[in-house]
């Protein structure tokens, strides 16, 4: 049985950048728990005779030719950003 | 106290494509700001990344030319993080499953032997944008255009035992890319860039050192000082009784140190997991095998028919091959000239690269084209000029002053081959000399050397130098 704890349910609600409420937290670790032992439990099946897929879909991936297709459309999509200057979007400071 | 140092390297090759990895953009380096970033770039609600077909050839390119694995099956991971250059959140990348893993390269050590380095792995990825941290008011700007660029990320082992070797690998890395023409190599532009692990460790433990990773390195030189500062630094922490802690650091190029970025520990959890969005890439044995049968001579192989079909050195073959164009400037001017293999060698590692590096151009921006020096060449072969004649040949060439005959016949440069000419010059300067003349019938020999001087001055360094020594020679005695 996994058991998410608050610890844990806050440092992944930060690595996801994710307010959770004081109140919400119960019912969150007591979820997130379950999906947890819904894992485990699949982990139980013998999948040594299975080749393990990274997709539902038994398909693999199509390729492109190396072309531009995609031409400057840079004024529509700065139309709907909330602030922009000298063609850069604006946020706010990210200074390491 | 002994310290065994280890660096292992991360080097961002940014592919050449026309296009993103997984959109229709280009790639254009200078654009205007996010004139090149469409919806996919900007990770607009609903849109779906399609990947480049010729970004995927590159890789396997490169695959082969390290003898690496290819395996058939490779994933496309999400590294995520928030960071405002990152508009999706997550960067897509490989993980578990790259598209080349265990390969090496050889690399030459100062000693003129070989060491092979492990490369872990290799993987495809998607840039992030750039962040503009200054003039806004506070505030960042911040431009897409680079978001989605195709890059390659090259692992090396931690095999690396000093600054020297990280720098030789980084050089045979840069070199093998722009061989295979899957990378511009321009580091100015970050094309080619690279991140080292350096760590130390007691002399002869096996057990590695902590390791702090060293960013924003963008030239060889930078590297190799960031990468000595960081020994001295950790070397000087753990002596003091101080311990390394597992960190981001950045190399400020301007004051020739490392500072911390971010602790890694709080940092590097970034959770990947297999992108839904885009299925697992197969890469078929065939596909492998046509792609191998068109890879271009590669650099290690080019040094070794240089050696043998030219009788080069090795240590000139590998100065020659070390960079494709100057390899080719190189062929070229052999071809054209037919003049003995080493007569060129001389010219394009000696006065043709002097210039080069002195004002700073690269081999494919020469004012000389390999057809003018050949011609030059020629013109030392067949004695129409002497070598030391050919140097000043060679400056009126750099300036353009036309081709190398035009320029021998303009500034009258032929060289005197006429023995009877030589021989009057000779007589000439012998009869002004009469003191010199005679210390040297009594037995200072040193004195030639000023004979020499005195018919090249009078003939302006035109007379051809082994008919001179020789009809010198016989006159001197008498």
């Amino acid at each position: 049985m996994s058991n998410i704890t608050t610890e844990q349910l806050d440092k992944i609600a930060h690595l996801a950048r994710l307010k959770i409420e004081e109140t919400d937290k119960p019912k969150y670790c007591n979820d997130l728990s379950s999906i947890l032992n819904l894992v485990e439990q699949i982990n139980a099946e013998d999948t040594s005779n299975v080749s393990p897929s990274a997709h539902s879909l038994d398909v693999t991936q199509r390729v492109r030719p190396d072309e531009v297709t995609e031409k400057n459309e840079r004024e529509k999509f700065q139309k709907i950003a909330p602030l922009t200057e000298a063609g850069l979007y604006i946020v706010p400071p990210v200074i390491e | 106290m002994e310290w065994d140092v280890v660096i292992g390297l991360e080097v961002h090759a940014q592919l050449k494509t026309q296009s993103k990895i997984f959109s229709g953009a280009p790639i254009a380096y200078g654009a205007l700001p996010n004139t090149q970033a469409c919806a996919i770039d900007l990770g607009m609600p609903g849109v779906l990344p399609v990947l480049n077909a010729e970004a995927v050839q590159m890789a396997v390119k490169l695959g082969l030319a390290i003898e690496a694995t290819i395996p058939p099956r490779s994933v496309f991971a999400r590294k995520n993080y928030f960071y405002p250059d990152l508009p999706k959140g997550y960067q897509i990348s490989q993980y578990e499953l790259p598209i080349v893993s265990k390969g090496h390269l050889d690399i030459p050590l100062e000693n003129g032997t070989t060491k092979r380095i492990g490369i872990t792995r290799a993987h495809l990825e998607e840039d992030a944008g750039k962040s503009l941290h200054e003039n806004f008011h506070g505030h960042s700007g911040i431009d897409l255009n680079r978001a989605g660029t195709p890059l390659i990320e090259i692992v090396s082992e931690p095999e690396l035992y000093s600054a020297k070797e990280a720098i030789s690998y980084l050089k045979a890395l840069h070199s093998l890319v722009r061989y295979l023409d899957i990378c511009d190599g321009n580091m100015q532009e970050g094309s080619f860039r690279c991140d080292a692990n350096v760590s130390i460790k007691p002399k002869g433990d096996s057990k590695l050192g902590t390791r702090a990773e060293i960013k924003n390195v963008n030239s060889f030189r930078f590297v190799e000082r960031a990468i000595n500062y960081e020994i001295e630094r950790q070397i000087s922490i753990l002596e003091n009784g101080g311990k390394i802690t597992q960190e981001t650091r950045l190399y400020d190029a301007e004051k020739n140190e490392t500072r911390s970025m971010r602790s890694k520990e709080e940092a590097n959890d970034y959770r990947y997991f297999p992108d839904p969005d885009l299925l697992p890439l197969e890469i078929s044995a065939e596909f492998i095998k046509t792609i191998a049968e068109n890879l271009p001579e590669l650099p290690q192989q080019k040094q070794q028919r240089f050696e043998r079909e030219y009788g080069l050195s090795s240590y000139d073959a590998n100065v020659l091959v070390s960079s494709r164009e100057l390899s080719e400037y190189f062929e070229k001017t052999l071809a054209l000239s037919k003049v003995p293999p080493k007569l060129v060698v001389n010219w394009v590692m000696g006065d043709l690269s002097a210039a080069l590096n002195q004002n700073n151009l690269s081999i494919e921006q020469s004012p000389v084209t390999p057809e003018k020096l050949a011609l030059l060449l020629q013109r030392i072969q067949d004695n129409t000029i002497s070598g030391k004649i050919a140097k000043t040949v060679f400056e009126a060439l750099w300036q353009g002053e036309g081709d190398a005959d035009t320029i021998i016949a303009q500034k009258g440069l032929k060289q005197v081959t006429d023995q009877s000419a030589i021989e009057k010059i000779i007589d000439e300067v012998l009869a002004k000399s009469p003191s010199q003349l005679e210390q040297y019938r009594s037995g200072k020999d040193k004195l030639f050397g000023y004979f020499v001087g005195e018919v090249m001055k009078a003939t302006q360094g035109k007379a051809n130098p082994q008919q001179l020594n020789q009809l010198l020679k016989q006159k001197l005695v008498g």
